[in-house]
């Protein structure tokens, strides 16, 4: 399960939707153990495209400031401004880090669908998403 | 000379757990060299064929080496190099 705070929830569906028509994409602050996401880092999406995402140093930006807040860099988010909330071959194939939550948000009807994964080796699990204090 | 290297959280495992570890070089070949003498693990995880691994990207200080000379960027004293997993999809 993620836990998103509500701020952060805000903020990752308001970056999305701000990105339009490109994809957006972000990083969440939190805690591996509780899994739960407190910070939403917004990054700039560097392949400026609305098929791919790609996060270059915003990525250390958002590192830094989760060591100074004591949390960690717990998953990634990004936009499909057309299709499903549902992993890319793209995204499957190059998800780093089996400990993160992989986050997507689409745009697809006018209600934005969020929902998370986790990515091992190719294998692909969603996850509940829980978003706290709303 | 001693620089900083930065770990992402996946590499640490390779490091006994450190986030941040120093590594001898002037430029960044020797100091991935240097890095692997220390923590074998990382053999390959950074450097492949001679080259920076596709899906990792390394800073010096604030600067992309792949807009600098890559592994042939220079380093000194006090710089802090930073590897992170290249994140991207689709």
């Amino acid at each position: 399960m993620l836990r998103l705070a509500q701020p952060a929830y805000q903020r990752m569906v308001g970056h999305c939707l701000d990105g339009l028509p490109l994809e957006a994409c972000g990083l969440l602050g939190g805690h591996v153990d509780t899994a739960k996401a407190d910070v939403c880092y917004p990054c700039r999406n560097e392949a400026q495209s609305a098929k791919l995402y790609s996060i270059g140093i915003d990525y250390m930006h958002a590192e830094r400031d989760a060591d100074a807040r004591g949390i960690e860099i717990i998953g990634v988010f990004h936009s499909h401004t057309h299709t499903d909330p549902y992993p890319s071959p793209t995204d499957i194939a190059q998800a780093v880090d089996p400990a993160w939550h992989y986050v997507i948000v689409s745009l697809r009807d006018t209600a934005p669908m969020v929902r998370s994964y986790r990515i091992v080796d190719g294998t692909v699990v969603e996850e509940p998403v829980v978003v706290e204090g709303r | 000379m001693p620089v900083d290297v930065n770990l992402p959280t996946i590499l640490r495992q390779h490091a006994g757990g450190q986030k941040t570890v120093k590594a001898n070089g002037s430029t960044l070949q020797e100091v991935f060299e240097d890095l692997v003498r220390q923590f074998p693990g990382l053999d390959g995880q950074v450097v492949t064929d001679g080259a920076l691994h596709k899906f990792v990207n390394v800073y010096v200080n604030d600067d992309d080496v792949r807009y600098m000379d890559k592994l042939n960027t220079k380093v000194a004293d006090d710089d802090v190099v930073t590897i992170l997993p290249a994140v991207a999809g689709g």
